[in-house]
């Protein structure tokens, strides 16, 4: 990437993290991880189309197996990862050109850990992230690698030959944030449970800590620089990034698979519906609870939150939008369902992606949601949605679609 | 709109040339200066040299938790940086790897082959040829040559019906059932002996139902219990207490003689208070499901918050290597000859068949197992279930039959008490 355009977004960035009190990992036109560059769910940039039709299919490609998990965005790279072969021992990291859809490279790994998993979802079913020039990838498998730029092993973690019983047999989800120079996975389960700080350069443990003897499929949530969210069912633990030590807890208990979504520093966390949290006054170690509504129920997709309003998709395939003030609801919308995809926002519109492929964009400005555009993939669609300079990158089981305006 | 298969661009650089000062210091002083040197020349290109064994040894170093990773990683560039004929060199470094070691091997051969416009293929094909290798490098090696001469590839692929390689064997495997189908469309009384063919080498479950629906049609047995090695005769006790699921951690009486034969006089307190014995049970089913709720009948949804013990006799014409293999969706543990091989805690997420896979040291002579169940207070319909599938293989998935391996059960009475 160009130096000029690299300190150009660096900028933007540097501002957007100010501004919202969090660390981002990657430029802020890129989505370096799952739900964008804050774990809103928001990418900055031009607005989603309009109008929807199969002109706007840039580039369409076939990938060389399965997954859900969401393509990421670097500058001028997208990356997705994949599974194949018998009982989907075989894992995919791939880097594209965002432009053409070129495969630019692609690294094999061999599972070390289990890779027994739900026919619906796929051993490539964590989003990877993107930090500092670096590409993180997890598997439901728990391998985990660190790859740069071009492809080049920096580092090799298998979590579950680290530890036998990490695994899921339905299987795992949880996505990686990085911050602080510290990886967080959460790698939770009915048996052998813990999240893990681990040294973003070297691959070695920083801390690994203890969480709940319980399957969870959510991921954690950069809270700020050095803070990170761990959800479960029994709540919510905000740890630091340096110890892996818990700043504060919230034991209200959480859903365990749609995630939490953070904007200006207050937590939206599917909790009771959705329960809002701000950090503890002074050295407390107890969050301020803002709200909570009923009224605002996450499905599988998690929440999203952006211009003062909280969504939640719920199990209906019904959008609502509530008042990040306080939580009233303000308008609810029936789409066409069912969706696992979590959605993305630009300015005003919002785009929901079905799991029978049909991409949806939403106007959310208003007093009542309204379907701008759709247009129909014709192919199962499980992964979220990624949104960087204007371009849409949906992954379907088999293919990586990018959408553009016309 | 551009809507393509794949595209790829051939060359990648595999990284750079610096230099990790852990990995150097980590040699001696004249094999240091060696390694710096080969890491410094990598840039260009080099062919195997004498010091590249040292970059193939850091990255077998490299161990759990991370350890060795930050010398590996100047190690593994050393490695991508070589030219296309170091790529067999390699694989043979896969040989014996631990399962992080072989990622940053196998990692390695990905990246030297992606920037390579020719590869050794003779020396590849020699690599492939040589079964004590790797099978997963010989696999990878397979998947180098097709991707520059197919035909020759498929080619090889018709010698592989038995080949370690679970991947390899399969696509010979397949070959065969896709010949023995096209002999059965054409009525021709060849493709018996073509689906039996593909059943001996078949060690992929889906390849294994597939053939054996094919030739029940034709009417033909298959007995799938001694195909897979399948344990089916077991002697059992049970209900112990499980309430709140305290019983998987609890130590009950069989725990303690795990390793020893089940005796007829033993009898201990079960959930209930009152005595329990051990008792013959066997598995009729073609998967050796061992469904304890047979064993232990409870209301309609089953016994809940219970534990069972499952033992067995297994006499071994050799010692040697082996694999348990385990499908269970309770709580377990398994005991080998009276050591506690592994436990899980995780009830009912799904089970399949070689959902657990445990490397044993088989005895020579008698060898005994002991598996402990545990069934959780879950009421759902999804829940009832209190079985596990149990067999004994070798890395293939082969299976290990016992010298005293008796008779496949047809469904008839259970065998006698000991």
């Amino acid at each position: 990437m160009p130096a000029a355009r690299t300190n150009r977004r660096l900028s933007v960035a540097a501002i957007t993290a100010c501004v919202a009190g969090i660390a981002i990992a990657g430029v802020a036109a890129d989505w370096p991880g799952f739900r964008g560059p804050a774990g809103s769910g928001v990418a900055v940039g031009p607005d989603l189309p309009a109008t929807l039709s199969r002109e706007n299919i840039a580039w369409s490609v076939s990938l060389p197996g399965r997954g859900l998990s969401g393509a990421i965005v670097a500058g001028d790279r997208v990356f997705v990862t994949c599974s194949s072969g018998p009982d989907q021992q075989r894992l995919h990291a791939i880097a594209l050109d965002a432009a053409s859809g070129r495969t630019l490279w692609e690294r094999q790994f061999w599972a070390t850990g289990r890779t027994m998993c739900h026919g619906k979802t796929s051993v490539a079913a964590p989003t990877p992230c993107w930090h500092d020039g670096r590409l993180y990838a997890l598997w439901s498998s728990n391998d985990l690698v660190c790859l740069d730029r071009d492809g080049g092993l920096v580092w090799f973690r298998g979590l579950t030959a680290d530890y036998p019983n990490v695994s899921n047999s339905l299987g795992m989800t949880s996505s990686l944030v990085v911050t602080d120079g510290t990886v967080v996975a959460q790698v939770e389960n009915d048996s052998e449970s813990y999240a893990l700080g681990i040294d973003a350069a070297t691959g070695e443990n920083r801390w690994r800590i203890d969480r709940p003897k319980a399957a969870n499929w959510t991921s954690p949530l950069v809270v700020s620089p050095g803070l990170v969210a761990l959800q479960s069912k029994t709540g919510l633990d905000v740890v630091r990034t340096t110890d892996g030590g818990v700043a504060w807890s919230y034991d209200g208990g959480a859903a365990t698979i749609p995630s939490g979504c953070v904007l200006d520093g207050v937590l939206y966390v599917p909790s009771h519906g959705v329960t809002a949290l701000a950090s503890p006054d002074g050295d407390g170690t107890k969050p301020r609870q803002l709200w909570r509504s009923s009224r605002l129920s996450p499905g599988t997709p998690s929440a999203v939150a952006s211009g003062g309003r909280v969504f939640a998709l719920g199990k209906a395939d019904v959008l609502t939008a509530g008042s990040i003030a306080d939580g009233e609801r303000l308008w609810q919308l029936r789409l066409e369902g069912p969706f696992s995809a979590t959605p993305a926002i630009v300015g005003d519109r919002m785009i929901c992606v079905s799991e029978k492929g049909l991409v949806q964009i939403v106007d959310v400005s208003g007093d009542e949601g309204r379907v701008l555009a759709t247009l129909d993939l014709e192919d199962e669609v499980l992964a979220s949605p990624a949104v960087a300079d204007g371009a849409v990158y949906v992954r379907t089981n088999a293919r990586l679609t990018k959408l553009i305006a016309r | 709109m551009q809507v393509t298969d794949r595209v790829r661009r051939p060359p990648d650089d595999g990284g750079g040339g610096c230099v990790d000062r852990s990995a150097a210091d980590s040699l001696p002083l004249m094999r240091r200066l060696l390694f710096i040197s080969s890491v410094l020349t990598a840039v260009a290109g080099p062919a195997w040299s004498a010091d590249a064994p040292d970059a193939v040894a850091i990255l077998r170093a490299v161990g759990p938790e991370g350890s060795g990773n930050p010398a590996a990683t100047a190690a593994w560039r050393s490695l991508a940086a070589l030219d296309a004929t170091a790529i067999p060199r390699v694989l043979e470094g896969l040989d014996g790897a631990n399962p992080y070691a072989a990622n940053w091997l196998r990692a390695a051969v990905d990246a030297i082959a992606a920037r390579s416009d020719t590869l050794p293929v003779d020396a590849l094909v020699t690599y492939l040829g040589d079964t004590r290798h790797d099978p997963r490098g010989r696999r990878l090696a397979w998947e180098l040559i097709r991707g520059r001469d197919a035909a020759a590839a498929e080619a090889l692929i018709d010698r592989m019906l038995d080949d370690p390689s679970v991947e390899l064997r399969h696509d010979a495997v397949q070959r065969v059932i896709d010949d023995a189908t096209r002999l059965d469309a054409a009525g021709d009384a060849g493709a018996t002996a073509a689906y039996r063919r593909a059943l001996d080498a078949a060690r992929d479950v889906d390849q294994i139902k597939a053939i054996t629906k094919a030739l029940e049609k034709k009417g033909e047995v298959v007995d799938l219990p001694r195909h897979f090695g399948f344990l089916t005769h077991w002697q059992v006790v049970g209900p112990f207490d499980n309430t709140a699921e305290a019983g998987f951690a609890a130590s009950y009486p069989p725990e303690a003689v795990a390793g020893m034969p089940p005796s007829a006089d033993a009898a201990w307190p079960g959930k209930d208070g009152s005595d329990v014995r051990w008792k013959a049970f066997m598995t009729a089913d073609p998967y050796g499901m061992v469904d304890i709720n047979k064993a232990y009948p409870g209301p309609d949804d089953g016994l809940k918050e219970v534990v069972a013990y499952a033992s067995t006799g297994f006499a071994s014409d050799a010692e040697r290597d082996a694999e348990i293999r385990l499908g269970c969706k309770n709580a377990w543990k398994v005991w080998h000859n009276g050591r506690l091989l592994f436990g899980r805690d995780e009830y009912h997420r799904g089970m399949r068949i070689d959902q657990y896979r445990v490397p044993i040291r088989l005895t020579k002579g008698a060898n005994r197992f002991l598996v402990k169940l545990c069934q959780d207070g879950q009421t759902q319909d999804w829940t009832k279930e209190w079985q596990f599938q149990f067999r004994v293989c070798d890395a293939a998935g082969t299976a290990i039959l016992a010298l005293d391996r008796p008779a496949t059960p047809s469904g008839g009475p259970p065998p006698a008490a000991p």
